[in-house]
């Protein structure tokens, strides 16, 4: 005999499968149109023929170079650098229980930035060198937050704290790098700052890829443990979550997708910071948040690069786009926080 | 289908940064029995339950479920065993009833497997217990205190354990939803045969409630036993520095207890 209430719950459930299942697909669906269209649309139109053409790998006449060299890669840097950014803002904006607390915010991406500045002024580093070491020090500096945070765990609230003030430390560095700076690296390092998909190339493609598959999965894995995480720590251990291994995997995943994805575009702004939040809006809270944040994320790149390129008079690099979108957004949320102190 | 876990603590002492709150406390839950924690505030009632749990590391000494040290048990087979609800869950924004009595079956999951019907039954069974099925789609946000409490209770119930640690399960209910609360644990204890352990505030309730009291005073068991060995004059005294008068409560035969304070007596001072 199956009682009412069973049946009820059943159905709930079902409901909310497929409830979740179309709004991955609808974001899913626009990611693709912006895809296309910005293979398609540009300074010069490319007919959508000419477009699969190029993707076949045919040698189209006048189109294989925009679309093979310039556009496409610098679409999927996008899309890709967009799916990074937004899958690990939301995992730190959720881990740390605090919309605020993304990893722009608290310091993450400017460690790898202030790296990467660093690395072209003072030693005169160039190209790949240049991501490696904004790679390795973001990371490190990431773990020298969380270490400094470390007393019998960590916590929210001193993780966010910490982070604010190391960011605030780095921001002076990169001011005086900067100051002292020849004029001919000032080009080089401000791109470490904004944030852009500018002169993209296939061969960035693969690092975000790897990045992806690596640290994606890892935050993927922890996806459930991390929303039960977010009852509080005392309930999620009483569930038989073994929290500080969840946080520092999380936390880990997270600074890894970031510290990639940055030091392939720089800290593009405010992405990490919206996905999470615009994704808890229109999912409304139904399952992890990671996955429709890291689809918002691709989207917004997508598009404020488009826009930026397109749209303005003149070029601006995505960055500035999406620091315009994330600015007021931030001060709604930081008055809406402090109205209700609510979460995501 | 329940079986009876013993839950023993021996020298355990536990405590916050440098401070230790409970001090070397031996103490035996009895198994299938109902057992209130009482004492003072800060006297380390629920530094005792979290340490009982895998919630507080010990300083020393070491907590024993059917012979085995807590920290060596996998934490998941601890919690299928091992409920426990703490004083200050969070609810996330936006979730309804039903999902979040859900998340108690996360004991009983791997990493990816699959929602069953068993799943459901149990979310079922945890939400009719409660009286909470008419409410399972609302957001835990728009409940009262005292719905939104039977919430938390129904994610316990979710995650059927044969062992139930509670941590002030009555804080925030008015008196009716409080005796509901108490009433539903001894169902569970009697239904189920689930050993429950609940840190309480009002001597009276625990009294009546509850098989077995343990009184701690300044994070040490001071004396354990039943309510009627426990709530008398001399350990209200010696535990809550309290002067009081015990009578035999006219509803359930347990003793009750009532307090002796500056003003509005009528009788003269304290007497058995």
């Amino acid at each position: 005999m199956i009682s009412p209430t069973i049946r009820h719950l059943a159905a709930g459930r079902s409901i909310r499968r497929r409830q979740r299942q179309v709004i991955l697909a609808l974001l899913a669906g626009v990611i693709c149109l912006a895809f296309a269209l910005s293979l398609m649309l540009g300074k010069s139109f490319v007919p959508s023929g000419a477009v699969l053409g190029v993707l076949r790998g045919e040698n189209v006449p006048g189109m294989s170079f925009i679309v093979g060299q310039l556009r496409l890669p610098r679409a999927l840097l996008a899309m890709l650098a967009g799916l990074c950014f937004g899958m690990g803002g939301a995992a730190f904006q959720i881990l740390l229980r605090n919309p605020l607390a993304s990893p722009d915010i608290i310091g993450i991406n400017m460690g790898t930035s202030a790296a990467a500045v660093f690395a072209i002024v003072v030693p005169g580093l160039e190209g790949a060198m240049v991501s490696v070491c904004a790679v390795a020090a973001g990371m490190a500096i990431a773990m020298a937050i969380y270490a400094l945070s470390f007393r019998q765990g960590v916590t929210g609230s001193r993780l966010s704290l910490i982070g604010i003030g190391v960011s605030a430390m780095l921001q002076s560095v990169i001011a005086w790098i900067l100051s002292r700076a020849p004029a001919w690296d000032l080009q080089e390092a401000m791109r470490w700052l904004t944030g852009s998909v500018n002169g993209a190339g296939i061969d960035q493609i693969w690092p975000l890829l790897a990045a992806l598959a690596l640290f994606g999965t890892v935050l993927l894995a922890q996806a459930r443990n991390l929303e039960t995480l977010r009852m509080g720590d005392d309930l999620a251990v009483a569930l038989g979550i073994r929290s500080n291994r969840t946080r520092f995997m999380v936390f880990g995943g997270a600074v890894g997708l970031m510290a990639i994805a940055t030091s392939m575009t720089g800290p593009i702004a405010a992405v990490a910071f919206l996905s999470g939040s615009i994704a808890a809006r229109i999912t409304g809270n139904n399952g992890s948040l990671l996955l429709p944040a890291g689809l918002i994320g691709a989207g917004l790149v997508l598009v404020g690069d488009y826009a930026g390129q397109n749209l303005m008079p003149g070029r601006y690099p995505v960055g500035v786009e999406t620091g315009a979108l994330g600015a007021p957004y931030l001060i709604y949320l930081i008055l809406r926080v402090n109205r209700g102190g609510d979460s995501l | 289908m329940t079986v009876e876990h013993h839950l023993v603590a021996e020298a355990l002492s536990a405590g916050y940064h440098e401070r230790i709150v409970v001090k070397e406390l031996d103490l035996a839950i009895p198994a299938g029995r109902i057992t209130a924690i009482v004492g003072a505030n800060a006297c380390g009632k629920s530094t005792l339950l979290r340490s009982l749990s895998r919630l507080l590391p010990p300083r020393s000494g070491q907590r024993l479920l059917d012979g085995r040290a807590i920290h060596r048990i996998p934490s998941r087979e601890l919690s299928r065993m091992l409920g426990l609800l703490p004083q200050a869950p969070i609810a996330p924004e936006g979730i309804t009833v039903a999902e979040l009595v859900s998340r108690g079956r996360h004991p009983h999951h791997r990493l990816m497997s699959r929602w069953s019907p068993g799943d459901d039954a149990a979310v079922a069974e945890a939400l009719e217990a409660t009286h909470i099925a008419e409410l399972a789609d609302r957001p835990v946000d728009e409940l009262s205190g005292g719905q939104r409490q039977r919430v938390w209770i129904a994610l316990a119930l979710a995650q059927q354990t044969d062992l139930l640690l509670l941590d002030e399960p009555t804080t925030f209910l008015d008196v009716c939803h409080q005796a509901e609360m108490l009433d539903l644990l001894a169902d569970l204890n009697r239904k189920r045969g689930t050993t429950v352990v609940m840190v309480l505030h009002d001597l009276n309730l625990a009294a009546r409630y509850s098989d077995c009291l343990v009184a701690m005073r300044a994070g040490q068991l001071y004396k354990m036993g039943s309510p009627d060995e426990i709530l008398t004059v001399d350990t209200v005294r010696a535990v809550f520095g309290l002067e009081s008068r015990i009578i035999p409560d006219p509803v359930s035969g347990k003793p009750i207890m009532l307090p002796i304070g500056r003003h509005h007596i009528t009788t003269d001072g304290p007497a058995g």
